[in-house]
């Protein structure tokens, strides 16, 4: 199949002035947008004009640009609630990173509402962010932590998970997308399933926002998390969706800024709606870039870079197989742009430097997922990830520079 | 191919990666310390078997790794074997800064030319922590703690 015929992609390889950089004298091969992704002009230039023609702080301010600042800030939040359809304004956070929304979950949440002896669940799917605030969460409250096994292509085991979702069940924890090796959870089964059970779900999509459509009346999760760096927003600004009854009851987690309602050495009341997450200065420009960056991948349309990812995913996965030293780690049926794969005798490092010099950018290592890594029983794994900016060149510049990794190993 | 790329994965540290010299657990070993790089998730175990006078009697490792920390590991083991705890120090010192490319005059005596093999390791910044993992977790084995990391 054509790119063109789905959309012009060297228009949109033009939007991201990256792939005018060379890297070691070669044309850049960004490979790596599962790490974290470029960013368009479009973007770029709202920083920049945000910091140099409207920045101020935001809602304190009575002088003109703290409220252009603000309506800047909360049109962001507009955005990303009409993209993910969440209800209303109040159920769309700004954190500064999905780590942190899951923190703030673990931490408020949990920490309000679980008890000794109850059970959260994860799965072998997850990345560090999504098990450790978890972990550290368990100890303090007595809880238990249990993760869902996954079969022989990666894929997230339901029926086991049905097996162990049960009236301890009080939290279940999973990914939309892994990282490591591209798996699509059946994240509306995991959720239902878990409901039925009388437990919330948070779901950690920081992978699937960049390439899924998600919204979040048809998904029904709890709690929603992504980080604004891998869809192709600025660092610094991540989300927490969550549904305004349950962010009602949860305590605030820290203090400061616009989470106070009115202070005295006696009794602080707190704010209410998204404010009361929202502590200190929160990331304003980070913000207004993420609203830009969402913005932008909805005027190309997420079911275009959806279909343009998976004839590359198709693409990648049919030429990485015809060499005989490469594994493909996870062949899960519904997979997202991602693939995993060892090599014969070539520790993924080794693979990583060696691409790297033909300009390739690829991750190697464990990706934040050493279970997932364990299950396989590898250490590590390369790992190349599409976005809606590669083509098949790409591919075809990873699968030369892969040999090249074959001849020195010989 | 690149220059840097034939400089860095010589035949002879090829050669050491595919057949890592000194690649068991002695039962007679007396220190050991495990290496552990959070990056990618290798791991080392060095053992050493110390006589007295503080003399290297015996260098072995067991683990995971990349070509460079693999050839590294092995060729630490049959350099510092007969040596001194001193003498070994010593040699890591010159080499760990001949890695990081801060020593163009590096002297370890008749190892010298053996570990400049690794040289090629300063154009790669990132991975001067696979080639010095065995070496961290070697004086760790000496000096009695027994875990090492390298971040």
């Amino acid at each position: 199949m054509n790119d063109m015929t789905t959309f012009d992609i060297e228009k949109i390889r033009r939007d991201f002035p990256i792939f005018g950089t060379e890297v070691h004298g070669k044309p850049l091969i960004y490979l790596d947008s599962g790490a974290s992704a470029q960013k368009p002009t479009v973007v770029l230039d709202a920083v920049q004009k945000a910091y140099a023609e409207t920045y101020a702080n935001v809602h304190r301010g009575v002088h003109f640009l703290s409220q252009s600042s603000t309506e800047l800030y909360e049109a962001s939040r507009e955005t990303i609630r009409a993209h993910i359809n969440a209800g209303s304004l109040d159920e769309v956070i700004f954190t500064k990173n999905a780590t942190e929304s899951i923190n703030l979950v673990a931490a408020s949440y949990g920490g309000a509402n679980l008890q000794p002896g109850d059970e959260i669940i994860l799965s072998y799917l997850e990345h560090h962010s999504n098990i450790v605030p978890w972990q550290l969460i368990a100890e303090k409250t007595g809880a238990t932590v249990r993760a869902v096994p996954i079969d022989e292509h990666g894929e997230f085991m339901l029926e086991s998970y049905l097996d162990m979702l049960g009236p301890k069940t009080k939290i279940v924890a999973v990914t939309h997308i892994s990282n490591a090796i591209g798996t699509i959870t059946p994240i509306r089964q995991i959720i239902d399933a878990a409901h039925d059970a009388g437990a919330v779900v948070l779901v950690d999509g920081s992978q699937a926002v960049p390439h899924l459509k998600v919204d979040m009346q048809e998904i029904g999760a709890d709690f929603y998390v992504f980080t604004g760096h891998k869809v192709f927003g600025p660092t610094g600004i991540g989300v927490l969706y969550g549904k305004a009854e349950l962010l009602a009851k949860m305590p605030p987690y820290q203090g400061g800024g616009d989470m106070i309602n009115r202070v005295t050495f006696e009794k602080t009341t707190y704010a209410k709606g998204h404010s009361k997450f929202e502590a200190g200065t929160p990331p304003i420009v980070q913000a207004i870039g993420l609203g830009t960056a969402i913005d932008y991948i909805n005027s190309i349309g997420l079911d275009k870079i959806g279909a343009h990812e998976q004839s590359l995913l198709a693409y990648a996965t049919e030429q990485l197989s015809q060499i005989n030293s490469v594994k493909i780690i996870g062949q899960a049926k519904h997979k997202a742009s991602i693939i995993s794969f060892t090599m014969e005798g070539v520790h993924p490092h080794d693979i990583g430097t060696i691409v790297d010099r033909s300009g390739v950018a690829i991750r190697v290592g464990h990706h934040c997922a050493q279970p997932l890594m364990d299950h396989f029983d590898v250490a590590s794994t390369a790992r190349a990830s599409f976005a809606l900016y590669n083509n098949r060149a790409d591919v075809d510049a990873l699968v030369a520079s892969i040999k090249s990794v074959q001849e020195i190993f010989g | 191919m690149f220059d840097d790329l034939r400089e860095l994965y010589q035949e002879v540290i090829l050669d050491h990666s595919k057949h890592p010299r000194n690649f068991r657990h002695p039962e007679d070993a007396n220190h050991e310390a495990h290496g552990y790089n959070p990056l990618c998730g290798d791991t080392v175990n060095v053992y050493l078997k110390m006589g007295h006078n503080g003399l290297i009697e015996d260098a072995a490792f067991e683990g995971k790794g990349c070509a460079i920390s693999l050839a590294s590991a092995s060729m630490m083991t049959e350099i510092i074997k007969g040596k001194t705890e001193g003498e070994a120090k010593f040699i890591f010192d010159g080499f760990q800064k001949l890695v990081k490319g801060e020593d163009d005059d590096f002297d370890a005596g008749d190892d010298t030319e053996r570990l400049m093999v690794l040289a090629g390791v300063k154009e790669f910044p990132m991975r001067v922590k696979c080639a010095t993992l065995a070496w961290h977790a070697m004086t760790s084995a000496m000096d009695g703690s027994d875990e090492i990391s390298t971040e």
